[in-house]
């Protein structure tokens, strides 16, 4: 049983969370204002997943993001969008685990959303996730992303939302 | 949107878990509520949390439900704060582990200084005329029970008019129907009574009852082995969504077949076929095409209101085609050649009608009614909700269906089944209505200035009645006579509010009591506002669609001041009787007796545990049903009528009418004519004036939760405003986008909505979300209702215009298409 010190439990809108998880020596936390701007306080790690001028408007990139355990999606919308980076503001990406119950979501480039097949969530790839129509009681959370110029990289910085089956976006 | 919620704490193994079974809708999802100190958490290890559950890696797909929504942190009354998640119950046979967006946010709307509860009435008010202030509940109770006693002395009962639930789940339940119904039927003994959603006291189902066939009849599990489902005036997945996704489903895709083999030896079992009657292309016409392939869901989308003309057409045909059950209408029925000759109609006359093509009229009755492969008599269940509750002559359509039903003997079989979807959960328990059927018209009665006295008990008829506007706008006025004299009177006590508010009412004002968790719109014309409680804040009894009686066990105090609606009405029942006691009057003192309730289980063992001359849902074996035996029952519960205790289970009844003993006199059913009668008058017009049908209903997002959801950011930020949905090159003609705010008005008001676009809307018709407050889609229905006073709040027509552009929605809200694939 772990007892939550004062200082680590904070409670903000009705949802207590903890900071405080171990950082990996050598790793490269995201900065404290990329974390904060998308609600999350846990020390992510920063992690390179593509390069903006590579991806294709229509044609999702899977990557993991914090760790191999979550699968993500990596979209070019093909206009500026919440959250969205890039030359063009356009490069968003989610965690492909329905917030419902985990079911791995399909990207349909038609219409830029997120379907779940097991119990029919719609999820909006141009509006940070925001569930369309469904079951879920969350959005999906979107993947807070940082266009690095000089290389072109897109790097994964924190995730806004917590991931299907876990207590912590970390393990 | 989410601030900080990638971290939950995980409830401890000794957290206490307690019973909850949804208080949305009426599919009561079973649910367990874990309560733990806020300063502790479980571990991530298996036997170091309540769920048993290993966090130490991610979990796989449908492992559990467990996301931040379902977390809270409360407050209770001695100060201590206690983590608490609610979590669906696997276990449970209703959802069977799943949890639909709205019960999934049941740990967020209760009571927490910071969150959605924050908005809640926690104390009594008052209003001085120009203000809400905060008083006691003596002072509440004195100016009720005080004015509510004069006026019944000097003008009767008649004059004491409410406006109140009769249904379960939030507001309402077993206990609290027991308790305002002993107060406004045994102790008032008014019969100016309206029900939250219609304007008399009257019943949803008045036709099925009618002709001995109770509208709950049979159970969940069996939508898994009828060979077909004809779906009617219901949105399922939206609506009743674990009852779709649990049990629906799994006959869609095939995987109830063994059920089908093992429940019925020797017949023909493959996956179902679905008929789907509705106007409108719904979500769950789309989810069942790719659940089940275009080939097995038949859409029949007719006209509006022309449900009548389609039953009566497949009966013709049904008749015609020799697939009726002759033994069974012999044997069991009465008035079957009365009322096809009544009800006769051709297929062409019918397609002419409906607008549905002869050939999808003989497919409908190929599926539904033609003898299997194996020559069995097909199992159809017949579900059907608003669509046609609300329809254009509420009796004359179920009338019709129970007709089209039993002449196929699609009741009393396990597999089949005459049912509506429902709403809220049921929990009636009450002496009988003291009033004629039909009952009078209580809006009316408003409208032409008759009532002294309105309570408004669970219930916010501004954004939820029909003909809204004139409504509200009388309401407003009349109320507005009483606040203008409150407010002209400075320090005045007790006893001289009653004596003010008595003359302005009896000067045509309209004296407002609300009762409500929340500080409604129906405030708005308020002079009185008493906290209420809901579930998990009392215990509380109701029963689902199946019948399933639960107990909702009590894990928090109810915020402030508030309390339980059943003791709120104990309250009034003993202030008043105080006042007559005072007086002398040992008769009346005897009306207002019998309300020594401390708790809602006193006001449970008083009315449903003694049915004798009352009307009970629990009939009469209610006496055998405890807390203490629902409690060991679990989420489960018991499907009521109990027939026995014993080993220690209450046993209940999965299919009513397996036995043939209808509910009528003669135990027979009854067959009932119901010739088709076209679009009634005041709606005929609308319709000859205006362009668009406004058809309504609900939304996934909110659905009997509307009341929270307001305060909820992930539902207001879906809605900030009622949704309009609407054809695309309608929206054209009219220069209107997604997200533009635009007004649709007729003859008998104008209301305000959020267009949104959506192809699969006919040109011609538009689909408005029901009961919002941003937006009351009942400002345009008409005053037009059935004979027993069940109004036809899906038939109006009216004209759309835009108004201009709302750049925060476009930014905010997303206007994708809701449809699935």
């Amino acid at each position: 049983m772990n007892k939550l010190s004062r200082r680590g439990f904070l409670k903000a809108g009705g949802g207590g969370v903890a900071a405080g998880a171990a950082v990996s020596v050598g790793a490269v936390v995201a900065s404290p204002e990329a974390r904060a701007a998308a609600g999350a306080i846990l020390p992510y790690e920063e992690k390179v997943i593509g390069q903006a001028g590579k991806l294709t408007v229509g044609r999702p990139v899977t990557f993991a993001y914090p760790d191999d355990a979550s699968p993500c999606t990596l979209v070019k919308i093909g206009r500026a969008v919440p959250g969205g980076v890039g030359p063009e503001g356009d490069i968003v990406a989610y965690s492909s685990l329905c917030t419902h119950m985990g079911c791995p979501v399909v990207y349909d480039s038609a219409s830029s959303t997120f379907r779940c097949p097991c119990h029919y969530s719609t999820f909006d790839a141009e509006l940070s996730g925001q569930m369309v129509c469904g079951q879920a009681t969350e959005n999906l959370p979107q993947i807070v992303l940082r266009h690095d110029e000089a290389d072109d990289s897109v790097s994964a910085v924190a995730v806004d939302g917590l991931i299907y089956g876990r207590v912590s976006n970390i393990l | 949107m989410s601030i900080n919620k990638d971290r939950l704490p995980l409830p401890p193994a000794d957290a206490r878990k307690t019973l909850m079974t949804c208080h949305f809708c009426i599919v009561g999802c079973g649910y367990h509520v874990y309560k733990w100190d806020a300063n502790r958490e479980g571990g991530r290890a298996p036997h170091e949390n309540a769920l048993g559950l290993d966090f130490r890696t991610q979990l796989p797909a449908q492992s559990v439900v467990m996301t931040p929504a379902m977390h809270n942190v409360i407050t209770g009354r001695d100060g201590r704060r206690h983590n608490i998640m609610v979590l669906p119950d696997k276990e449970c046979s209703v959802n069977q582990g799943l949890s639909s967006t709205r019960g999934g946010q049941l740990a967020s709307v209760m009571y927490t200084p910071e969150g959605a509860g924050a908005n809640r009435l926690k104390h009594p008010r008052q209003s001085t005329g120009d203000d809400w202030i905060d008083t006691t509940w003596d002072r509440a109770l004195a100016i009720y029970g005080g004015l509510a006693k004069r006026i019944l002395d000097e003008h009767g009962p008649d004059q004491l008019m409410f406006n109140c639930f009769d249904h379960g789940g939030a507001g309402g339940g077993f206990e609290n129907t027991w308790g305002t119904g002993k107060l406004m039927f045994s102790a008032f003994r008014t019969k100016m009574v309206r029900i939250h959603n219609r304007p008399a006291y009257n019943s949803e189902c008045h036709a099925s009852r009618d002709m001995g066939v109770g509208e709950l009849n049979n159970s969940y599990e069996d939508a898994e082995v009828a060979d077909t489902i004809i779906a009617v005036g219901t949105n399922a997945y939206e609506t009743q969504t674990n009852y779709f996704l649990a049990h629906w489903i799994p006959n869609l895709t095939g995987e109830s077949i063994g059920k089908k083999k093992e429940w019925f030896p020797g017949e023909s079992a493959e996956r179902a076929k679905l008929i789907i009657v509705d106007p409108r292309r719904t979500v769950t016409v789309t989810v069942a095409e790719q659940v089940a392939g275009k080939e097995n869901v038949l859409h029949l989308d007719i006209e509006p209101g022309t449900d009548i003309a389609l039953f009566n057409g497949l009966l013709t045909h049904v008749v015609e085609q020799g697939w009726h059950d002759r033994d069974f209408i012999a044997a069991h029925t009465t008035g079957f050649d009365a009322a096809l000759a009544a009800n006769r109609m051709s297929l062409e006359e019918t397609s002419r009608i409906t607008g549905v093509p002869v050939a999808d009229l003989k497919k409908a009755a190929q599926w539904a009614y033609a003898p299997k492969a194996s020559g069995h008599r097909r199992r159809t269940m017949h579900a059907y909700e608003k669509g046609i509750i609300w329809g254009n002559d509420n009796y004359r359509i179920q009338s019709s269906l129970v007709d089209l039903v039993l002449a196929t003997h699609n009741v009393g079989r396990r597999g089949t089944g005459v049912v509506r979807m429902g709403g809220h959960q049921e929990g009636y328990a009450r002496p009988p209505y003291p009033g004629p059927r039909p009952a009078p018209y209580i809006d009316q009665e408003i409208i032409n200035g008759n009532g002294m006295m309105l309570t408004s008990w669970a219930c916010n008829n501004f954004q939820t009645t029909l003909n809204a506007e004139q409504y509200r706008e009388v309401v407003l006025k009349r109320s507005r006579m009483v606040k203008a004299a409150l407010a002209g009177a400075k320090g005045a006590t007790v006893s001289e509010t009653i004596d003010i508010a008595y003359e302005a009412v009896r000067n045509g004002g309209l004296f407002v009591t609300v009762i409500d968790l929340y500080p409604v719109k129906f405030m708005d014309a308020g002079h009185l506002a008493l906290p209420a409680a809901h579930p998990g804040e009392m215990n509380l009894t109701s029963m689902n669609g199946e019948r399933r009686m639960r107990l909702s066990e009590k894990f928090m105090d109810p915020p402030g001041a508030a309390r339980a609606d059943c003791l709120i009405a104990a309250d009034i029942a003993n202030t008043v009787k105080a006042l007559y006691e005072k007086d002398g009057n040992a008769e009346m003192a005897q009306r207002f007796s019998g309300f020594d309730w401390s708790i809602e289980e006193d006001a449970f063992n008083d009315g449903f545990r003694r049915p004798e001359g009352i009307d009970s849902q629990g009939g009469g074996t209610g006496h055998l049903v405890t807390y203490d035996r629902l409690r060991a029952m679990g989420n489960n519960g018991v499907q009521l009528p109990v027939k026995e205790y014993t080993g220690g289970k209450l046993v209940g009844t999965p299919m009513i009418y397996a036995d043939y003993e209808f509910s009528t006199g003669d135990g027979k059913a009854h067959f009932k004519p119901a010739p088709w009668p076209g679009l009634p008058e005041p709606v005929a017009k609308q319709k000859s004036k205006y362009r668009f049908w406004i058809n309504n209903g609900r939304t996934n997002h909110i659905w009997q939760t509307a009341y929270h959801d307001k305060y909820i950011d992930f539902r207001r930020s879906r809605y900030p405003m009622s949704p309009l949905e609407m054809n695309p090159g309608d929206a054209q003609s009219l220069g209107v986008e997604s997200g533009d705010i635009v007004e649709v008005l007729n003859d008998y008001g104008s209301t305000f909505a959020m267009a949104y676009l959506e192809p699969d809307i006919k040109p011609g018709q538009t689909f408005m979300m029901f009961a919002y407050d941003n937006g009351v889609m009942g400002d345009v229905t008409t005053e037009w209702t059935d004979e027993n006073v069940v109004p036809y709040y899906k038939g109006t027509w009216a004209d759309v215009r835009r108004v201009g552009s709302m750049d925060d929605y476009k930014r905010t809200v997303s206007f994708k298409r809701r449809r699935y694939g």
